[in-house]
């Protein structure tokens, strides 16, 4: 077994609207920044053992499935690197 | 009528709950989510507060606890499960409620009093009670429903709209929507009608001290089942 890491990048769907993002763009425009668009979300960075790379993503994968997003307003993305 | 209130670490309802419930002449006991075993009770209520914390997502990790098994069983069996504000953000993210509860759109947290409109009486929760515009408080900052078209047009054309958000002459209008749901769903049933879930609290208006009683009325309505853990009758 060897230590990786895994960082899960969890955001809202396209078609969801995102008002914390919102919120932000319009607090970047009060600071004279011309910004088009503002989508929020979140990074969650775990460490745990694995047998090789593969097994480290496909772990990786589970956790976003089973608790880390909600399929129905969120999408993630999986980097795994090893430690 | 034996009706288990879920405690899981963070809620802050279930006293509430069981002293409403107990106005009705329900035997409410309050249960450890860890220890939960829903068998022999004829209704379970999933109260308001912030689970875990509402870390991750509100009521996600609620909702893998291993009261989640159990309420996937109680509800596959029919019985009553009423979810309020934190429990129906935790029923949604079981999947035993579809859609899912988000941020309100305007980003403020709202404890206020709101209209709703009962929309279905196919629920053990509403018997009798379709088309009456209610009163009830609401205490939250991630009651915006959301869904996408298809599970909208769905919950619509199934009767699964239990509570909307109306004025308090029952037009839904974009004023009378606290938290910017679609289609102003205040709370919505499973297709069985057994499972319901809603943000306002029916718990915090079951007596005039409180400033209104028509969350009685939704207890009232439990208690009033002829049946334990009968499915409601289907009204045509």
């Amino acid at each position: 077994m060897s230590g990786y890491v895994a960082t899960i990048r969890v955001r809202p769907k396209a078609e969801v609207r995102d008002p914390q993002g919102e919120a932000v763009a319009g607090a970047l425009r009060s600071l004279g920044m011309d910004v088009a668009d503002v989508r929020t979300g979140k990074e969650i960075v775990v460490r745990f053992s694995a047998e090789g790379l593969p097994e480290a993503s496909a772990k990786a994968r589970q956790m976003g499935d089973e608790l880390l997003a909600n399929p129905v307003i969120e999408e993630f993305a999986v980097e795994v690197a090893a430690e | 009528m034996r009706v288990a209130v879920l405690r899981f670490p963070g809620t802050w309802s279930e006293n509430d709950f069981a002293h409403a419930l107990s106005l009705v002449g329900a035997e409410p006991e309050i249960v450890w989510h860890a220890d939960a075993d829903l068998r022999g009770y004829d209704a379970v209520v999933v109260p308001g507060g912030f689970a875990y914390g509402d870390y991750l997502r509100a009521g996600a990790i609620a909702a893998i606890s291993p009261a989640a098994a159990e309420l996937r069983r109680a509800a596959a069996e029919g019985l009553p499960i009423l979810g309020s504000c934190n429990g129906f953000q935790i029923l949604c993210e079981i999947g035993l409620l579809p859609g899912a509860l988000v941020r309100n759109r305007h980003l403020e947290f709202r404890c206020d009093w709101v209209h709703l409109r009962i929309e279905s009486d196919r629920t053990p929760f509403t018997a009798g009670l379709r088309g009456e515009i209610v009163r009830m408080p609401i205490a939250h900052g991630e009651g915006c429903w959301v869904a996408d078209e298809l599970t909208l047009a769905r919950v619509e054309a199934n009767g699964q709209v239990v509570f909307r958000y109306t004025d308090a002459r029952g037009a839904a209008t974009p004023e009378a929507n606290p938290n910017g749901s679609i289609a102003n769903i205040a709370g919505l049933a499973n297709e069985a009608g057994n499972v319901v879930g809603l943000m306002p609290h029916p718990e915090r208006c079951s007596e005039e001290l409180l400033g209104g009683t028509d969350g009685r009325r939704v207890l009232e309505a439990l208690t009033g089942l002829r049946h334990a853990g009968a499915v409601p009758v289907r009204v045509q």
